[in-house]
């Protein structure tokens, strides 16, 4: 309880911080303003740009740190993350697929390809998952899907009409959160909203597959159904931050370790702590993208992976004694 | 008293071969059933079988009296608790958590008493807030033990509970196996250890080639003739003060194998 206060904290810290920086500086005097006449110009930038985008940060990295969570929970691994089962990878080629067929002039047309792109893996997955209680199988299953997912995006390059297109698929595939407004987090907050939910349903599964499959299996849990409930679940969350931010690594991978040391490694308890983790990390790599001075906007799939990398070779070197089974 | 788990004519199959032909066996309330046999013989299948882990070619199990199939989940699990033979522990969670994963159908209060009730049985109970990973096999195989303990099913299958222990653990895990079919359960352990399984079993079943070849107490179930001819041995079952003890060679010419 007490970690989740802190993390809230650090949280909201996270979000100001994001709020009141930026790439245009403004003076004292203008946040005064600001805070003053939410229509001025200054307000603008304050409540109608930045606010939003830092708040799709927060509900991105959220989904994401949960889904991770939840993965490495189902797999019992702790190098599982929401693209592991393949789910991100087809998220992101049928993204791009909307994208060189002409319908990002349609509203919503690629954030709903994204989330079906999510959910068809998602579906494929929760199936065998249903069946076969090994992680392992799940883990190779997963592999496949993602290389094909893989290969669909590049056939996607291959055959894409023009260099502009071309441009677009590459931004979707290294993920921003440019131009967010509250419309788009609206729209997200369904199904993720209903991916926590199978999340929190699956909670209670995860701590019993620690012991192994048949442990779990006659713990009383129905556990067929809890599987598919987490792989739906890390499916919907993984597929609606596709759709707001493009495909963002690292953050869903990262963020449970982060907090697991002090969530006593109980992958049930760990859950909340990493969505929390993964909204602040990913807060604070979007602030970063927009105030490092570059050309142009660094992408934040970029930023994450640049700066995150290093942070988490170091938790890893810390955490790697409790890995060892 | 009627037997807490009944197997008729139990026959698995894997890969065309069969890996138990024919078992039928019960066990009843307050008793202590060893299964023994060379490796390969069948203990875990037949296990796993008797759980529903392992499909059947034929044949039929009760469990409280009731066809395997018929139970739910939550009903099969308030009969029978299952202690597998791997001792892997995926994540580094504190012994108490691990324990009350046993009672988990219980609020968590009442199942951290629990829990630490079953690692103080097992002598454990200074190590409840240390996780798992940091403890040693001997003290980790004690925590998944007490998480069986904390189940209080009526039928407690361990497989190779006392496996890699020292000689004062084993003692000790059977000697509290033993307490639980005192108080009213019916308990099944696989050895690899014929004298502490003749020691501490009432009866014992002798598996061989997934038939069962003996199921009798221990000193008419490991008879010189099974001792030669499933495990290879020469030698006998002796009393001592201590209890039974098996005093055996390796026979020159394994017959058996």
């Amino acid at each position: 309880m007490r970690l989740l206060i802190l993390l809230l904290f650090g949280l909201f810290a996270a979000l100001a911080l994001s709020v009141a920086f930026g790439e245009t500086s403004l003076a004292f005097a203008q946040y005064a303003d600001a805070f003053a006449q939410p229509g001025s110009p200054q307000g603008e930038i304050l409540f109608g740009i930045r606010a939003p985008r830092a708040c799709a940060a927060a509900l991105t990295g959220a989904a994401l740190g949960l889904a991770g969570a939840v993965m490495q929970g189902l797999l019992r691994n702790p190098l599982a993350e929401p693209g592991v089962l393949g789910v991100s990878a087809w998220s992101g080629a049928a993204a791009a697929l909307a994208i060189v067929l002409g319908l990002g002039a349609i509203p919503w047309a690629i954030e709903s390809a994204a989330l079906g792109g999510a959910l068809a893996a998602g579906a494929a997955v929760a199936v065998l998952a249903a069946r076969f209680r090994e992680p392992e199988t799940l883990i190779l299953f997963g592999v496949a899907l993602a290389a094909l997912g893989g290969a669909m995006t590049a056939l996607i390059f291959n055959l894409s009409p023009s260099p502009v297109t071309l441009a677009d698929v590459l931004a979707w595939l290294q993920g921003s959160l440019a131009n967010r407004d509250w419309s788009d987090l609206g729209a997200a907050l369904a199904p993720m909203a209903l991916g926590a939910g199978f999340c929190a349903y699956a909670a209670g599964s995860l701590r019993m597959l620690a012991l192994g499959d048949e442990t779990a299996a006659l713990s009383g849990l129905p556990m067929a159904r809890l599987r598919v409930a987490a792989v739906a679940g890390a499916a919907l969350l993984t597929g609606a931050s596709v759709a707001m931010a493009g495909v963002i690594g690292f953050v869903g991978l990262a963020a449970p370790h982060l907090v697991r040391g002090a969530a006593s490694d109980d992958p049930a308890r760990v859950l909340a702590p990493s969505a929390i983790a993964g909204a602040i990390l990913l807060v604070l790599a979007d602030l970063l993208a927009r105030v490092i001075p570059s050309e142009t906007e660094l992408r934040l799939g970029v930023v994450t992976a640049l700066f995150g990398a290093p942070l988490f070779a170091l938790v890893a070197w810390r955490a790697a004694r409790s890995w060892r089974a | 008293m009627s037997a807490v788990l009944e197997l008729r004519a139990v026959s698995v199959r894997r890969g065309g071969r069969a890996i138990l032909s024919d078992v039928s066996l019960s066990v009843a309330p307050g008793e202590v059933l060893g299964l023994v046999g060379p490796n390969g013989a069948g203990k875990t299948t037949l296990l796993r079988a008797a759980l529903g882990l392992q499909p059947r070619a034929s044949g039929e199990v009760r469990l409280g009296g009731r066809s395997l199939e018929s139970l739910g989940e939550r009903e099969r699990a308030a009969i029978a608790g299952y202690l597998p033979q791997e001792r892997r522990v995926a994540w580094n969670m504190p012994a108490r958590d691990i324990a009350a994963l046993g009672a988990a159908s219980l609020p968590p209060k009442e199942g951290h008493a629990i829990a630490d009730a079953c690692l103080a049985e097992l002598e454990i109970g200074d190590l409840a807030g240390r996780g798992v990973l940091d403890m040693s096999g001997g003290e980790r195989a004690r925590v998944l033990l007490a998480r069986l303990l904390a189940t209080r099913a009526k039928l407690l299958i361990a497989d190779e509970p006392a496996a890699g222990l020292d000689p004062e653990a084993q003692l000790l895990i059977l000697e509290r196996l033993r307490r639980r079919a005192f108080d009213g359960a019916a308990v099944i352990v696989t050895s690899h250890d014929l004298g502490l399984a003749a020691r501490a079993c009432d009866r014992l079943a002798v598996l061989h080639g997934g038939e069962l070849r003996a199921l009798a107490a221990p000193e008419a179930a490991l008879s010189s003739q099974v001792l030669a001819e499933v495990f290879g041995l020469e030698g006998e079952l002796i009393q001592s003060p201590a209890g039974l003890t098996l005093a055996a060679r390796r026979l020159p010419f394994s017959a058996s194998r």
